[in-house]
């Protein structure tokens, strides 16, 4: 046995016991978790053949970004574990038949390629992500633009669909904010300068001229 | 004597080859995680006309250890009702990205661990895993600041990452290539052949991304030590905290490494092309001017002090802005500057694209 292939039986027997692990345990953050895990070693998988482009993808997108956005929703939510497993039975039948038709199908297609023969070994110099580059935009040119296209609409509709407008909300635009000059808050005022006994001196004439004001309008 | 060594380090078996690498690579990466933190409180203690450590041995020199020992001797507190597991696993999982990094990162020409072909985006999928330490660490602590402190992070993280990865795509563009040597090599000249130049609006989102990234100021609304006490690691004390602040050094000296190599033309010398050939045959000073591993860790340096100087100018921003600043100002600034690039690759703008 090839130190690959001990590698290869590692991380099968470990993307298997996580992907089983991820939908037998009771707690949502550590299913999320182990699949997580089953990702990783999936990766490991592809890398193992070859496909190193794809593997960093992999970890990129699923690993570092979905998963990333999973945990924060399962994190975030306030699990009723009890009413989660309420209807277990009921569900059973229907999911015994979809875990059947999934069988035959996974076993159709191994029994079929299970005798290929493995590829060549490739250069050391070959690029993995260059020829899929390569391919990508020449020969799948246009089921790639549509792919493209697709997930822009797909972003767009999700983005309209949870945007809403809340009037309630004490949101400040950050551009009148850059704008705000000194001119529009401050206001200075050119005042003689009083002492404070002048200014005691002076308040009583004031007072008994309001007085006499006052009695004016009584009169 | 030095072909005596080579002679025996080539008749090692290969994976004792490669850990005597390794080692290579990761003590002076911890001395320098230590000594930035010395660095930090230098320099924000002088910006803020203050001394600074200075008790522990000369001018203060001895004070990330003595840090260390403390921390190394305190014990590590789990609070009740906390996922043991998790919760002593997630600075493990915050600092392993970090280190597993530096494995394509190229010191100078030839001087790298794993000279991958796909360099580029193992770099961007490692430091994408960083965000579980925190998140982990925020969870597993069964605390509500750490839990908020590890929402705000996730939030910010992943906002950032789409930024920051666009920035890069801007330079595999510009290099053609995925690999981080290649990519280097591809500004050899002079100085007016480093990126910085064709992309620098690219530069910019890119390092204002890094620090984003790294939780820095000012964008460490995630420890927000005024709001949220101090975020996901409150919970945490003793080495399973330093390991935390290890893995937050590491981080930074890694986006100052990744600037240098990506912007700024790594290991080559501004002076290349500029002076004559003949300077760099001059002893010392021709050694000083010529390319090197030195000119690549003074220009990370420099990014480093970046780092620290914005601690100590920049006010933190609003939780509300700093998504505001990712989404809808860094972003399509790097869509639009993709768009320039490839007009500009089209045309052969020279001497870049020539």
């Amino acid at each position: 046995m090839t130190f690959e292939l001990i590698l290869f039986y590692i991380f099968g027997a470990i993307l298997l016991g996580a992907a089983l692990a991820m939908i037998s345990v009771r707690n949502p953050v550590h299913a999320a978790l182990f699949l997580v895990l089953a990702f990783f070693t999936a990766a490991a998988i592809w890398l193992l053949l070859e496909a190193e482009f794809l593997a960093i993808v992999l970890v990129l997108v699923y690993v570092g970004a979905v998963m990333v956005l999973f945990l924060f929703v399962v994190m975030m939510l306030d699990i009723n574990i009890a009413r989660l497993r309420e209807g277990f039975a009921e569900f059973l039948p229907a999911g015994l038949v979809v875990a059947a038709a999934m069988a035959t199908v996974l076993t159709l297609v191994i029994t079929r390629f299970i005798t290929m023969e493995a590829p060549e070994r490739a250069a050391a110099d070959y690029s993995n992500t260059a020829e899929l580059g390569a391919i990508l935009y020449t020969e799948y040119v246009y089921p790639f633009e549509i792919a493209a296209v697709i997930l822009l609409v797909a972003i767009i509709a999700a983005i309209s669909l949870t945007m809403r407008r809340r009037p309630d909300t004490k949101y400040v635009d950050p551009a009148t904010q850059v704008k705000a000059r000194r001119e529009g808050r401050v206001r200075l005022v050119s005042m003689e300068s009083v002492s404070r006994d002048a200014q005691k001196n002076k308040s009583r004439p004031s007072k008994s001229r309001q007085d006499e004001s006052s009695q004016d309008k009584n009169k | 004597m030095f072909e005596w060594l080579m002679e025996s380090f080539y008749s090692l078996p290969v994976v004792m080859q490669i850990l005597f690498k390794i080692t290579l690579i990761v003590v002076p990466l911890m001395l320098a995680v230590a000594y930035t933190t010395y660095a930090e409180r230098k320099v924000i203690g002088y910006i803020q006309v203050r001394i600074g450590p200075n008790r522990v041995g000369p001018r203060g020199w001895l004070q990330p250890i003595a840090d260390a020992v403390k921390l190394l001797t305190k014990e590590v507190i789990v609070p009740t009702n906390a996922n043991r597991f998790l919760f002593l696993s997630a600075p493990v999982l915050a600092i392993a990205p970090a280190l597993a990094a530096w494995a394509v990162i190229p010191f100078d020409d030839g001087m790298v661990l794993a000279d991958i072909n796909a360099g580029l985006l193992y770099l961007l999928a490692l430091t994408s895993l960083g965000v579980y330490g925190i998140i982990i660490a925020g969870w597993a602590s069964n605390s509500k600041y750490a839990l908020l402190g590890a929402m705000r992070s996730a939030a910010q993280i992943v906002s950032y990452e789409i930024a920051m990865g666009f920035a890069l795509v801007g330079v595999i563009m510009a290099a053609g290539s995925l690999n981080v040597g290649q990519i280097v090599m591809a500004q050899e000249g002079s100085i007016y052949h480093w990126f910085l130049l064709p992309l620098f609006p690219l530069f910019m989102v890119y390092f204002i991304s890094g620090v984003a990234e790294t939780n820095r100021a000012p964008f460490d609304v995630a420890e927000g030590e005024s709001e949220i006490v101090a975020g996901f690691h409150v919970e945490y004390s003793g080495m399973a905290f330093a390991v935390f602040f290890l893995a937050e050094y590491a981080n930074m000296i890694l986006i100052s490494a990744l600037a240098a190599l990506l912007f700024f033309g790594g290991w080559l010398s501004p002076f290349q092309g500029i002076v004559p050939e003949s300077v760099f045959a001059w002893p010392l000073i021709g050694w000083f001017l010529d390319s090197g591993i030195h000119w690549f860790l003074l220009k990370t340096a420099f990014f480093l002090f970046l780092f620290l100087w914005f601690r100590a100018t920049f006010p933190r921003y609003r939780y509300d802005q700093i998504m505001r600043l990712g989404w809808k100002v860094l972003i399509p600034v790097t869509i639009v500057w993709l768009f320039v690039l490839g007009v500009l690759i089209f045309l052969k703008v020279g001497p870049w694209f020539a």
